[in-house]
């Protein structure tokens, strides 16, 4: 085998010195009727040139945001990655440790998660940040679990406006009956402030509200804030996009009690979806509640400044099942990624790309009212709007056929993202393109419409 | 070394992103005034090139397992082939939306399909979902499936999870997530599941038993195939945590001993590295009677030879993370499997096993071991023998990073008093192992001759050992100043 470093001579030299003569007699002790029925494919190793020309033939069969213009977001999106980064994340010092339960030999790791946890609490505008998480998903999940053992309450208020996977995952969290979830209705793209009151009762242990949320508007958040607070002990969770908050208020600015959110956009490639992270920051008081890794400030024997991993009482591998999460690993890798990320661009560079994400989305949206189309919401937005559009799905095929992948698909709209990597001329040939297959879908019969989704699904 | 915002200085970052051609707007009017933000970002500001040796002195105290021998147990720190992370990058599989139809994504789909297929068969299972992202997410989704198969039968009294007292605490933990209540097993004086005692905890109220095989002592559950009828023959179902799969992985199957839902970590066993703490992956796999329940989307192949996503499935247990998982660690696996072939990946678990049983046999003269007998890819030595000199578990591994080597797991598996848990893995080489072997042995003179000298090491590192107490009893969990300039 190609990692195996032993020549048979040695292995043979190896398997005397230890009393035996055959590699069989090291698994003895598994019963052969089990032994018997481990019957695999035939395969053998493949050349690493091999491999890679079948890695390389996969990979081909993918479309990329090199190749085409990505106007998907909907919790992941295609931000500019600098060349800096993705060449320090590729130490394999960082990369192939383990998590960093040594100090002495491990300080490099630690002092970056010390300085990540630092970062995410001075966006964020909270006190205490952990070392990430797995997900956007499963940190909100993760963060009502908390809202739920601290007020020892089971109502998780989330809104109609929030990511509907980000929902599926706090539902799929719920299992255990420690939550019961209900949804705020929304009205104009936000949650509708004339219904929250009636949800809101001495029962609720937490009240969510994504920011932006989902449609990529903006929540009327000091309203929502103050609602809960009047009428409920409940925690306000808040859900943010990080590049985001370079402009608008922080979650500490706003009160909430805890912030999470998926930090890919900071440095982190898009990948299919992962691996990303998940991000959690609380305020002091849920110190002792916040779930996953702590890294800690202290000193050696000598006095010399420290980093250690922290808290570990709360954990799983000293608690148990009394501990309040399960989470062992996290993605230090992607924090780190996060790390870099906003030291080379800088608090310049991070204002600058959520602002020309939000100019190229204000573009976008201009062009396409000048051109008739119309727009279910309208509220402020950050960078992703939603347009309507008769049958989306159709109009994500023809865009494909120039080369565009368009956005998310709604019922009856496309939910786009702009970001800094895109161009005037990308945004414009979107809505020209868009234009004229509407033009083409009004001058179509239905009937022939139909056929053709039809044929395309068998 | 200074912290990142020790070294902020203003006007000193020049990173710049393109300014585009596009029409002034007028902020005020886009985003209401209500919304902006009024606090500093709290970035510190680097040049490029301060910032590049800010991280690369950061890597200069890491170790991981290409800078030496990491013979962690429990973790399976094997080499991390570089054609893997060579793969995961390339613009075809970093650059690709989630939600990009599906006919834009065919390469991706078609590896993860072909990824579970081929952990199906290593397991001896017949589905797996990609989507945990770690094995406690994997764990979690295991036992969501084992509740929601209870549930869909009316049987939802069983809410007990039996696990060993050896377990990793991450079972309990998973467990007590999900809603389970926990009852523990003991080990008998062989190491082993104790049968009577599982027996005497079986009933109508089990919902399953999770195991390890080989268990956290690095000892085959002989008794695998008596356990598996017990539960089953009391309503229960088997879980395998696959932590331990590197031991057996193509001699034998968890599905043919009878377990009905695994978790592997790929992280672990197929070569993905643990990037100082994640990513990681947390795969889950089913027999047949069970597929309804995995996470949605579930990977489909059509019947035209195209593949797509099956989100239509009403018994799912749901989502357990955003998109489909991490892909990017998928693809590295998937590199890993097909560089190995299934005759690799039996060759990669019998040098694993002769491994720690050559570290066992050579170490057995030094230290005490409670279990000396043929092990798996692993197995527990104690510092009982050092006692006497006053030297502790904890003594001895900080010695070993003298010698350039990461320590062995201490304090665990919780039943061994003063553990060390070494799992060599297949990667190392004879000599290497010799030359730990040494090592080993130098500790234990020293121990007997200078026992000083080990119980204040390291004395190599940056720093010496840290005071613990201090860091948990008076947090400082961020770095205080916030940058003092408003930036």
């Amino acid at each position: 085998m190609r990692y195996t470093p032993n020549p048979n001579a040695v292995v043979k030299e190896m398997l005397t010195s230890v009393g035996l003569f055959t590699l069989d007699e090291l698994f003895s002790d598994v019963p052969n009727v089990i032994k018997e029925k481990c019957v695999l494919p035939e395969s053998y190793g493949m050349s690493e040139l091999s491999v890679r020309r079948q890695l390389d033939e996969l990979a081909f069969l993918n479309e990329t945001s090199d190749d085409c213009a990505i106007f998907l977001g909907a919790g992941c999106y295609d931000h500019y990655i600098p060349a800096a980064v993705s060449q320090l994340i590729a130490r394999s010092e960082f990369y192939t440790a383990y998590t960093p339960y040594q100090p002495e030999i491990s300080q490099g790791i630690l002092q970056s998660i010390f300085e990540y946890q630092t970062l995410i609490c001075n966006l964020t505008g909270m006190d205490i940040a952990n070392a990430s998480l797995y997900c956007g998903g499963s940190a909100l999940a993760q963060a009502c679990q908390v809202a739920a053992e601290v007020s020892k309450k089971r109502i998780i208020l989330l809104p109609k406006t929030l990511h509907p996977d980000y929902a599926q995952i706090v539902k799929t969290y719920s299992i255990s009956d420690q939550m019961e979830i209900r949804f705020i209705p929304e009205k104009n793209g936000q949650i509708d402030l004339e219904l929250l009151p009636a949800y809101l009762s001495s029962e609720v242990a937490g009240v969510v509200i994504q920011y932006p949320n989902f449609y990529g508007n903006l929540e009327a958040v000091a309203d929502i804030i103050q609602m809960v607070r009047e009428k409920t002990d409940a925690l306000v969770i808040m859900s943010v996009d990080p590049i985001v908050l370079s402009m608008l208020k922080s979650p500490g600015e706003w009160g909430a009690d805890i912030a999470v959110g998926d930090a890919q956009v900071l440095g982190n490639s898009m990948s299919f979806g992962g691996p990303h992270l998940g991000f959690m920051a609380v305020t002091h008081k849920l110190l002792r509640k916040i779930p996953g890794r702590l890294v800690g400030q202290t000193v050696d024997e000598n006095g010399k400044r420290s980093f250690v991993l922290t808290l570990q009482a709360r954990e799983q591998h000293i608690r148990r099942e009394k501990a309040n999460s399960n989470i062992c690993s996290n993605q230090a890798l992607n924090a780190l990624t996060v790390l870099m990320y906003l030291t080379f661009v800088g608090p310049f560079g991070l204002k600058q790309a959520a602002l020309s994400s939000h100019r190229m989305a204000q573009y976008a949206h201009s062009l396409f009212a000048e051109a008739g189309f119309t727009f279910p919401h309208n509220v402020p937005f950050f960078r992703e709007f939603v347009v309507n559009v008769a049958n989306p799905h159709f109009v994500n095929k023809k865009l494909l056929e120039y080369g565009i992948i368009g956005g998310y698909e709604l019922e009856k709209g496309l939910l786009f993202a702009f970001t800094e990597k895109r161009t005037r001329d990308e945004i414009d040939e979107l809505v020209e393109l868009m234009t004229t297959f509407s033009q083409e879908i009004s001058s179509t019969n239905k009937e022939q419409l139909n056929n053709e989704l039809k044929g395309e699904n068998e | 070394m200074k912290l990142l915002f020790e070294k902020n200085v203003k006007g000193s970052n020049n990173f710049r992103f393109p300014i585009h051609d596009l029409p002034e707007i007028d902020l005020q009017e886009t985003l209401p005034e209500t919304h902006w933000r009024e606090t500093s970002l709290g970035i510190p500001e680097l040049s490029e090139v301060e910032a590049v040796r800010h991280f690369t002195e950061l890597s200069h105290y890491a170790f991981g397992v290409d800078d030496g021998m990491y013979p962690l147990g429990s973790c399976t720190m094997k080499y991390n082939p570089k054609i893997n992370e060579w793969a995961a990058i390339q613009p075809g599989f970093a650059n690709i939306h989630p939600y990009q139809p599906p006919e834009t994504v065919q390469g991706a789909l078609e590896l993860m399909y072909e990824l579970q297929l081929m952990l199906a068969n290593i397991g001896g299972m017949t589905r797996f979902s990609l989507q945990p992202a770690a094995g406690a997410q994997g764990e979690m989704a295991g036992l969501m499936i084992i509740r929601a198969f209870h549930k869909y039968n009316n049987d939802e009294k069983r809410n007990i999870i039996l696990i060993p007292d050896s377990a990793h605490g991450t079972n309990p933990a998973s467990a007590s997530v999900v809603g389970f209540k926990v009852r523990e097993i003991r080990s008998n004086e062989k190491g082993r599941v104790d049968l009577e005692d599982l027996k005497s905890k079986l009933g109508n109220d089990v919902a399953g038993l999770m195991l390890t095989n080989p268990n956290t002592l690095g000892l085959f559950e002989t008794d695998i195939l008596e356990i598996s009828e017990l539960v089953h023959k009391s309503g229960g179902l088997l879980y395998y945590d696959g932590a331990n799969l590197n031991a057996i992985m193509g001699i034998a199957r968890p599905g043919d001993m009878g377990f009905d839902i695994v978790h592997y970590n790929l992280h672990k066993t197929f070569a993905t590295p643990h990037g100082g703490g994640g990513p990681g992956a947390g795969t889950v796999g089913v027999k047949e009677f069970l597929e309804p329940f995995l996470p949605n989307p579930t990977i489909e192949k059509m019947a035209d030879g195209t593949y797509g996503f099956n989100n239509n499935r009403p018994l799912s247990i749901g989502k357990v993370k955003t998109f489909y998982g991490n892909f990017g660690v998928c693809v590295k696996a998937y590199t890993y499997i097909k560089s190995l072939g299934m005759q690799g990946i039996r060759q990669a678990c019998e040098q694993a096993v002769l491994n720690a049983n050559y570290l066992r046999h050579h170490l057995a003269e030094d230290y005490d071991i409670p279990y000396n007998e043929l092990c798996k890819h692993e197995f527990v030595a104690t510092s009982k023998k050092q006692e006497q000199f006053g030297i502790r578990a904890l003594d001895i591994a900080k010695r070993l990073i003298d010698f350039g080597y990461h320590p062995p797991t201490i304090y665990f598996p919780l039943i061994v008093h003063e553990a060390m848990m070494f799992e060599p893995t297949e990667t190392e080489s004879k000599e290497r192992l010799d030359d730990f072997i040494a090592a080993m042995k130098q500790i234990a003179k020293e121990c007997r001759e200078n026992p000083e000298l080990v119980k204040t090491a390291p004395h190599s590192t940056i720093i010496k050992r840290v005071d613990e107490t201090r860091a948990a009893r008076t947090p400082i969990l961020k770095f205080p100043n916030n940058c003092s300039d408003r930036n």
